[in-house]
């Protein structure tokens, strides 16, 4: 039975229980517990089932690297699977509950997979579920999808908020243990401007758990002391809860602070995931215990040496009465020390190495444990629970020696440096023979734009495990951190400690050494994905020698603790089976981050009403509340239409662009580009960024221009204005807005650098209105005094006038064909106007329209539309726009391009008007079919329709298209097959439908 | 004539950081040679202030000018003398190659306002600069980007920031100044 002790836990605060459930059991911590003290602390060995045999799983570890005790963690907006209960903070009111079981986490029925297993090894699925082909899909993926997973999704909208923070340190210390401390007061005496991040709650890591001496004082009086200093130095910042997540290029790191999973009722995020530049990094990441991969290593209760002792001494829980403690190091001495001072019972230590330990074997046997040297355990008893375990030689196959009766196994297999971050940007590793574990490499770290290293290894986490090497070594890490970046640290020495001498490691991949296939199938490398002993061995016999394809394989270290505990064991077990040295095998990559961070921190302040900017019109409040169906234009919403109450879309369109026609329209056409060009060589920039000739046109007059890129191919259209000689105001499509004043300036600054223009992008300084229909001059004359007769304004002219009181502009442009002016205004006035012209509109049964309504209008009249009849494939000439290509110029942007063979090829499809002969209308994009098909068996084709609508000024259904041949073909029948095989025969018309002399617009 | 109105006509949010929307105000981008001095003198003339540095802002009595890139200056002062800031520019500079062009109502500005290290961390969350004491101080002026957005800060006084966008995105600027500065979530960092 695991339980709390009377006494101990140096991080509780016994006064205050929290009340907890698990799986609807009510349950009891206290302060200080993290979930996993306060379920052993309750018995509950029990917590999860695994991924493939649905195997019970107990607890394993103390910290990050646990890979089995997964929960669901809170419930409906604040549900979170997959959460690490050795990193959950246990809180009042906590409810969690285990994964990967049904019907219970006590009786699973997918436990059927473990009686299975020898028909499941790796790379069953592969193997298994190929044939036949069709199963795959409607058999086979379903099943699996169903059974896979450990978590599940959550449901609900996430209520908690989250948040990005921007920072710049000279040094980021990652790791508050005794390391961290020591070289972020190494850092910091030298002036730098430090971060020193530890991703639990608690300063000092391991050393208090591990003892030791630091200036002959226990560590905890030297971590008070340093952080006392650090706290006191203004150029250090200390925060807890926080995870250096990743290590990116150019010091880029990312920090994860856990800010309200300890205190979910607290106000403030969430998580806040910090983005940090920082000039050095340090990582004093600490080290992670490896199992000993033998027999019955996954029965709950047996967990890592080093998790029993912080269970016993942080939180005064002991896993079992008695713990017989398995090793092949010094340190697992440690545990079986700090148990029998505490009273419980260890029955025996086994130490695989036949010479046995050091000082701390000698304190052990002082203490009266029976320790057992070149022995191992053969099998471990029981199920969901330790029962005993039986020993035998590790020099053997397993043959038992003996049982022992215990209720806990406590094992180590060494210890691996935790050398992810140091890894992320490129840092390499070496591997330490005598160690038997892989280090940073000093000469290779990961280099920075200087090529320096900008990422420094401290303490364990640089293979340093001696208390006193582990603090000279930060020291020496946090001053050349320092020095790095233009800092000058101080002449001072790192403190003195002591430790007890130890015996070294011999490493031990597999007990006993020489075990049976049958060990060899209940010996776990990955707990969480079930990767075994014999399942390496099975990939490595199979040609998986590359470890990454082994991996991939097996699935070895693919699990939500990407590896933390198997992938050391796991290459060594494939470097046996490979018959190489470790080092040759290498390890796999390590990627970021260095355990799951919240999608939601990523996504940080981007949601809701901030999930994405949305530009919106001066006018854009008086859509809203108007029934506006809006459609996204680049960044901006756009009214589609304007429905009423009772009204379908359709129905709304129609009415507006019938409205308009007949009476007088209004159009929001703020969002068009304004763009500003203005120079001695206005003109001649103008003419070679458009076809036609610009530096021709009057002040006070307006031309449509178009707008090619370098490869002749049509980008932009709009209505220039020049407004004196010296300045053109250009007008772009409202996506084009921003790309068309960036391909200015790249011009302007790239190649014609010496050209005296300037332009401006004043798109938002004016709101602009479409004044529409033949009552447009009316509802104009109404407001103003100024002379907007045929003659005072004549068409494709512009002049400043007084509008209802308001300097305006009035443009008489039209794209719709009538009589049409844009008139703008100070956007801070847009809705003054638009509200004017509505008022004096009334009488003429104003109708505000959508984009919808334009595209009709324009399409009636034949007039491009940038999207629909360009795609980045064609040019101006396909569409018959040859009026708007100046044949004088010497040259524009795309000139060239349109000359070469390819643009000039006479079957190249062009612009026409389709006219479907039962009236109805075309689908978008259908395409003609022709006579025969192509090399890949396809219907040949000989044209596509790029804009279709139901004309309510017709009443039918009128097109656009690009036709082989189209022009010289008027009269053509054409068939264009639907979605559903119906085929829909049009006629090819020219492409103005409506008011083909254009005597509307011209009144 | 009706009263021309802001994106969000003043809006304000109150957290750990009080965030208003200004108002209108008055800005004019001018473009041209920041060397020459018939430039400089045509700032004085319109704003009563020299030309900045790079990346600094100059202020006197209610006029601002900032430098927005090595061939433009933002002039920032009361609405109603955006038009008169501008034509004195235009009458000093004629014949000049420059551009002169009122932008006031294509933005939105916004006042941060409370205890210094409050209003430095709430633009730290957004933008990616070097918010620290000793490093952002009262006349630097840069331009950034504000989460999704382009932005323009700077710090009128140790307590004081304030943060020009494009009108058209004042109230998603809003929401994630807004956001930001909700109480609970102070960082601590600057304090």
């Amino acid at each position: 039975m695991s339980t709390r002790l009377a006494k101990g836990g140096r991080l509780l605060n016994r006064g205050k229980p929290l009340d907890f459930t698990f799986n609807g059991k009510n349950l009891r911590g206290v302060e200080g517990d993290t979930l996993a003290s306060a379920l052993l602390a309750n018995d509950q060995m029990l917590v999860g089932r695994s991924f493939k045999y649905h195997r019970p799983r107990g607890i394993v570890a103390s910290g990050a690297e646990e890979p089995n005790a997964l929960v669901g963690l809170g419930e409906e907006a604040r549900f979170e699977p997959n959460q690490r209960v050795t990193t959950t903070e246990l809180f009042d009111g906590l409810t969690c509950a285990s994964q990967n079981h049904w019907p219970s986490l006590e009786f699973d029925v997918g436990a059927i997979n473990s009686r299975l297993a020898r028909f499941l090894p790796a790379g069953f699925y592969y193997k298994t579920f190929i044939h036949p082909r069709p199963f795959w899909k409607h058999v086979y993926e379903p099943i699996i999808r169903q059974s896979a997973g450990l978590g599940k999704a959550p449901r609900d909208r996430d209520r908690d908020r989250y948040e990005h923070f921007y920072a710049f340190f000279d040094v980021v210390v990652i790791g508050g243990g005794v390391a961290g401390l020591q070289a972020a007061k190494a850092a910091g005496a030298a002036g730098a401007k430090v971060l020193l991040m530890e991703q639990t709650p608690h300063w000092g890591g391991r050393a208090p758990v591990d003892g030791g001496l630091i200036e002959g004082a226990p560590p905890e009086n030297f971590i008070d002391r340093t952080l006392a200093e650090l706290e006191a130095m203004e150029n250090v910042t200390l925060r807890t809860r926080m995870m250096g997540a990743g290590v990116y290029d150019h010091g880029y790191l990312l920090g994860y602070e856990r800010v309200g999973d300890h205190q979910p009722d607290a106000h403030g995020p969430r998580h806040r995931l910090w983005r940090i530049r920082a000039g050095q990094i340090v990582t004093a990441t600490g080290a992670i215990e490896r199992p000993l991969s033998f027999a019955g290593n996954d029965v709950p209760g047996v967990m890592l040496a080093s998790a029993i002792r912080d269970y016993a001494v942080n939180y005064g829980v002991s896993v079992g009465d008695r713990t017989v403690v398995v090793t092949n190091n010094d340190d697992a001495y440690r545990t079986a020390i700090t148990l029998k001072q505490l009273g419980l019972e260890v029955p025996a230590i086994i130490d695989a190495r036949p010479g046995g330990g050091g000082a701390l074997a000698a304190e052990a046997v002082a203490l009266g444990i029976r320790v057992e040297n070149g022995r191992g355990v053969a099998w471990v008893k029981g199920r969901k629970r330790v029962e005993g375990v039986e020993i035998c030689a590790q020099a053997g196959e397993g043959a038992a020696l003996e049982e022992i009766k215990c209720d806990a196994v406590a094992m180590s297999g060494g210890w691996s440096p935790v050398v992810h971050l140091w890894s992320h940007c490129g840092g390499k590793l070496y591997w330490d023979e005598a160690a038997a574990m892989f280090r940073p490499d000093p000469d290779k770290a990961p280099t920075g734009a200087d090529g320096e290293g900008f990422v420094r290894a401290a303490g364990a986490a640089d293979g340093q495990f001696d208390l006193a090497a582990v603090l000279d070594n930060a020291d020496a890490a946090g001053k050349a951190a320092a020095q790095a970046t233009g800092h000058k640290p101080q002449d001072t020495a790192a403190p003195k400690a002591e430790a007890k001498a130890e015996n070294p490691i011999e490493p031990v991949w597999m007990m006993p050494q020489g075990a049976s296939i049958k060990l060899r199938m209940k010996a776990w490398l990955d707990f969480q994905n079930d990767v075994k002993v014999s399942d390496v061995q099975l990939a490595a016999r199979e040609g998986f020698e590359s470890v990454e394809h082994a991996k991939r394989y097996t699935t070895l270290g693919m699990a939500t603790d990407q590896g933390k505990l198997s992938n050391i064991n796991g290459l060594a077990i494939l470097s046996d089976a490979l018959g190489q040295p470790i080092p040759q095998t290498g390890t796999t990559t390590f990627r970021p981050p260095y355990t799951p961070i919240s999608l939601a921190s990523i996504a940080g302040e981007a949601r809701d009403a901030a999930f994405q900017p949305i530009r919106k019109t001066p006018m854009h409040d008086w859509h809203a509340a108007h029934g506006a169906y809006w459609e996204p234009v680049g960044a901006w919403r756009r009214p589609y239409c304007f429905q009423r109450p009772g009204e379908t879309i359709e129905d709304a369109v129609q009415r507006e662009v019938k409205a308009t026609r007949d009476s007088l329209g209004l159009l929001d056409a703020s969002t068009l580009g304004k763009i500003i060009v203005k120079g001695p060589d206005a003109g001649r920039f103008l003419d070679m960024l458009y076809t036609n000739m610009m530096s021709t046109l009057k002040p006070g007059r307006c031309r449509y221009g178009l707008m090619c890129n370098e490869n002749g191919f049509l980008m932009d259209d709009g209505v220039v204005a020049r407004l004196d000689d010296d300045t053109f105001l250009c007008h772009t499509t409202t996506g084009g807005a921003d790309t068309i004043h960036a391909h200015m300036e790249e011009w302007l600054q790239t190649e014609w650098w010496d050209w005296k223009v300037y332009t401006a992008n004043v798109t938002e300084q004016y709101a602009q209105i479409g004044v529409v229909g033949p009552k447009s001059r009316k509802v104009l004359e109404k407001l103003s005094d100024d002379d907007l007769s045929a003659e005072g304004l004549s068409f494709m002219g512009w002049k400043d006038i007084e509008l209802a009181g308001l300097k305006a502009r009035a443009f008489r442009i039209s794209f719709s064909g009538e009589l049409s002016y844009e008139i703008s205004v100070p956007a801070g006035q847009g809705r003054a106007l638009w509200d004017k012209l509505l008022e004096a509109g009334a009488e003429f049964g104003v109708t505000p329209y959508g984009t919808e309504a334009l595209h009709i209008m324009r399409a009636e009249k034949g007039f491009i539309m940038i999207g629909d009849e360009t795609d980045g494939t064609v040019i101006p000439q396909d569409l018959g726009l040859h009026w708007a290509i100046s044949k004088k110029k010497d040259d524009y942007l795309g000139k060239r391009a349109q000359a070469r063979s390819h643009m000039t090829d006479p079957t190249r499809w062009k612009l026409v008007g389709l006219e479907t002969l039962d009236g109805s209308t075309l689908p978008d994009g259908a395409y003609a079919t022709a006579e025969g098909a192509n090399a890949n068996g396809q219907r040949n084709v000989q044209g596509r329709v790029t804009s279709t609508y139901h004309s309510p000024t017709l009443g039918r259904g009128i097109a656009m298209g690009l036709v082989l041949n189209g022009p010289d073909r008027m009269g053509d029948v054409l068939e264009f097959p639907r979605v559903d095989g119906h085929v829909i025969r049009a006629k090819i018309v020219e492409p103005i439908f409506y008011d083909k002399d254009g005597e509307k617009q011209n009144v | 004539m009706s009263e021309a109105v802001s994106a969000l006509n003043r809006a304000s949010r109150d957290g750990f950081v009080r965030v208003e929307e200004c108002g209108l105000q008055g800005m004019v981008s001018l473009r041209g040679d920041l060397d020459s001095a018939k430039l400089a003198k045509a700032v004085t003339a319109a704003a009563g202030l020299d030309v900045p540095e790079t990346g600094r802002i100059l202020a006197s009595e209610g006029r601002s000018v900032a430098w927005m890139s090595p061939d433009e200056l933002l002039l920032i002062g009361p609405y109603a003398e955006a038009e008169p800031m501008r034509t004195a520019l235009d009458t000093e500079l004629a014949g000049e190659h420059a551009l002169a062009v009122n932008v006031s109502d294509a933005r939105a500005m916004f006042r941060l306002s409370g205890r210094d290290a409050d209003v430095r961390e709430v633009i730290a969350k957004l933008c990616p600069v070097d918010m620290a004491p000793g490093v952002f101080e009262p006349g630097r002026f840069r331009r950034t980007r504000m989460a999704q957005i382009p932005a323009a800060i700077w710090m009128p006084e140790p307590g004081e920031m304030r943060v020009v966008c494009f009108r058209s995105v004042a109230d998603y600027a809003m929401t994630l100044l807004g956001n930001a500065a909700d109480k609970g979530g102070e960082v601590g960092v600057f304090a």
